[in-house]
């Protein structure tokens, strides 16, 4: 007997076949088609898309339905295609307060300019199972209101006069946005940079170290001063054109995180704030980066860098999901070569310090026969 | 949008787009001309996940031409289902031929080992390396462990080879052994054991380094000094065997140890598949002859000095361990 990993290669075909098998499941029951995901899985291919870092739902459905569900190997199905695709331009920065909104909240304040539109929320729903759902029940047509002839401006734009908000901030002119997908990461890092890191990590690990500044490792003292979801248009310069042509428009959610700060001696007392900006609709992954954000931005503000949420290196060398979970399930390739060394060292090691014990024994024998 | 499955399915040769493949090759190039130094690039997602080669796989697709022949290996074996599955995509992306004679190929592609089969200077040696950086374990943080590499500041790294003395009587690390480079970088050599360390030292074999999650290439150059790191009063020591490999009767190589039962049964096979293959193959072949010396082909370090302990020493018996092929 001999158990080493011959023929792989039918091994990993047959293996292959077996999951293609499983992926479909019961043949009785009606395939999945991709509309179908894109339409009643709106939220999974919204993630799918916006930790892939590509926007395109038939793509993402696809992935999905590819994955059998698993999210993070969706993402990674999308991001080893997009990594292909060849790189046509970068659009003009995207003005989110031109935004088509559909839903707007702002927990600052009661009103504001544009009001507050909850929009397509799990908010406020109590979470019963719908039986009725699970029978196929008939939906009702939504009530909606007409659309607004005036885009909402967003809460930043309006509390900046007074000084007591942080500004949007200026970035130089000449200064070129960086692009993590075409350079390599170097700390420290821009903070247009960290922003895209984590618009694409993992909504999880955001969401855990958001969390935890909340409880007080790097405490930030947040208030949500607006989350929004809607459309916005995207625009490109063309080299032949004096003017941006539209492309298309994108679904996004933002969230401007609003949080108090005693000041330093870098910044005077004000209201800070942290960022949020993702693909498609996820509060939870917009909000947790707005946070993470805001605790990255420690040392910018002259805070002490107390706790993991504020650890640049930390949380931007392990948010990406794709990197994780490889490395991660790497650990079920072979090591035997490494594995064998170690035990050669283990056993050598092991037959000294019997022997050291050994030998201390029978000096306490004879110690005790004396 | 609508995009059609043959749409998809089409890939640039060897899947990388060529301005990607321009990148890498520049980084690949400073990495030859300052051998040893981590070289940060814009690693891109592979189809295969981080962690699985996909640094090796980008170094190996920048570098492949049509006329290439590759080798892949995992633990030294080319039919590990890793190696199976990348030397299978390069067939496919690329439509090159593969083969799994060492002396056959131009570029091989390696996870934990270098082969037994001295390597000449038409070949190229590409690793897959997990974690490039060799203060890591020591520092954590990259922009200190730059900082280091920037002073030549490596004296943590001989604090913990001392430390490892102090408490264990020995250097206590079997694998990914530092060496230093062309007497400037420490370099992590990836996680070969550090029997292949001495094959690495002056190999007329380019030896290519690629690092797909931590976004890193480096390169030791063909007879580049390659100096695993030790004291004067405890040199460094490659792992000895007590037993020749149980199928070709190799000494000198390095051995896997192979579960035979549940009793403690085991032997030791080459590592090497090709190595061991090409032996009981041919008796006559030149691979008989002495000490398999791989890459480096120059002087080994010291001899064996202390035996190893096995926990059963003896060879296996007839009937027992691998059966005739």
């Amino acid at each position: 007997m001999y158990v080493a990993v011959k023929g792989g290669e039918a091994a990993i075909a047959n293996a292959h076949r077996l999951l293609a098998d499983r992926r479909r499941g019961d043949r009785s029951v009606p395939a999945l088609r991709l509309d179908q995901i894109v339409e009643q899985l709106a939220l999974g291919v919204d993630r799918v898309m916006s930790e892939g870092s590509l926007y395109d739902r038939e793509l993402a459905a696809l992935a999905v339905v590819q994955a059998r569900g698993d999210m993070i190997e969706a993402i990674f199905l999308v991001r080893a295609y997009r990594t292909t695709l060849p790189r046509f331009g970068y659009t003009s920065p995207v003005d989110t307060g031109a935004m088509q909104v559909e839903r707007r909240v702002s927990a600052a304040y009661k009103d504001l300019p544009g009001g507050q539109v909850l929009g397509p929320t799990f908010d406020y729903t109590h979470r019963l199972l719908d039986p009725e759902l699970a029978a196929g029940a008939d939906v009702e047509a939504p009530a909606q209101r007409p659309v607004e002839a005036e885009a909402m401006p967003s809460v930043s734009s309006i509390l900046a006069h007074e000084g007591l908000i942080e500004a949007d901030g200026d970035m130089p002119l000449d200064h070129v946005p960086g692009d993590i997908t075409r350079e390599p990461l170097q700390f420290p890092m821009a903070r247009d940079i960290r922003l895209q890191a984590l618009s694409r990590g993992d909504e999880g690990f955001l969401l855990a170290l958001g969390y935890s500044t909340q409880r007080g490792y790097a405490r930030n003292h947040p208030f949500a001063g607006e989350v929004r979801i809607g459309e916005v248009e995207l625009e490109l310069d063309i080299p032949e054109l004096p003017f941006a042509v539209p492309i298309g428009s994108i679904r996004v959610t933002e969230c401007q995180m609003v949080n108090q700060f005693k000041g330093s001696a870098k910044a005077p007392p004000q209201f800070t704030r942290g960022y949020g900006l993702v693909f498609g609709q996820s509060e939870r992954k917009a909000m947790a980066m707005a946070l993470c954000d805001r605790a990255l931005r420690a040392s910018e503000l002259g805070e002490d860098v107390v706790a993991a949420a504020q650890d640049e290196e930390f949380v931007i060398s392990h948010s990406d999901n794709v990197q994780a979970t490889g490395f991660v399930e790497h650990l079920k390739l072979p090591h035997y070569v490494d594995f064998q060394a170690e035990l050669d060292l283990v056993r050598r090691m092991r037959a000294e310090y019997e022997a050291r014990e050994s030998s201390d024994t029978a000096e306490e024998k004879r110690e005790a026969a004396e | 949008m609508n995009a059609q499955p043959t749409e998809i399915a089409t890939y640039n040769f060897a899947y990388l787009d060529e301005q990607t493949k321009r990148m890498i090759r520049r980084a690949i190039l400073k990495g030859i001309a300052i051998p040893g130094y981590q070289v940060p690039f814009a690693s891109r997602e592979m189809p295969m996940p981080y962690g699985w080669g996909t640094g090796g796989v980008q170094v190996t697709a920048s570098i492949i031409g049509p006329d290439d022949v590759l080798k892949v290996i995992d633990q030294g074996a080319d039919d590990t289902t890793n190696a199976v599955s990348i030397r299978a995509f390069f067939k496919k992306v690329a439509n090159v031929a593969v083969t799994t004679e060492t002396a056959a190929a131009t570029i091989i592609q390696t996870r934990h080992r270098i082969p037994e089969h001295p390597l000449t200077a038409r070949q190229v040696l590409v690793f897959q390396v997990p974690i490039p950086e060799p203060l890591r374990f020591l520092e954590p943080r990259e922009t200190e462990t730059r900082k280091m590499h920037a002073l030549e500041e490596y004296g943590l790294m001989h604090v913990k080879l001392y430390e490892d003395i102090a408490r264990h009587g020995r250097i206590a690390t079997t694998y990914a052994y530092p060496v230093k480079v062309e007497g400037r970088y420490v370099m992590d050599p990836s996680p070969t054991p550090k029997f292949d360390n001495p094959k690495m030292h002056r190999s007329p074999a380019l030896q290519l380094f690629g690092a797909g999650r931590e976004k890193r290439i480096y390169a030791v150059p063909p007879f580049t000094d390659v100096v695993s790191l030790d004291f004067e009063d405890h040199p460094f020591e490659v792992q000895t065997f007590d037993q020749p490999c149980a199928l070709c009767a190799a000494e000198n190589v390095y051995l896997d140890e192979v579960i035979l039962d549940d009793h403690g049964g085991h032997m030791f096979v080459c590592s090497d598949t090709d190595h061991c293959e090409k032996r009981r193959a041919d008796p006559t072949s030149p691979l008989w002859g002495g000490r398999a010396e791989g890459a480096g082909g120059g002087s080994l370090a010291t001899p064996p000095t202390t035996p190893t302990p096995a926990l059963r020493a003896d060879p296996p018996r007839k009937g027992e361990g691998k059966e005739a092929e």
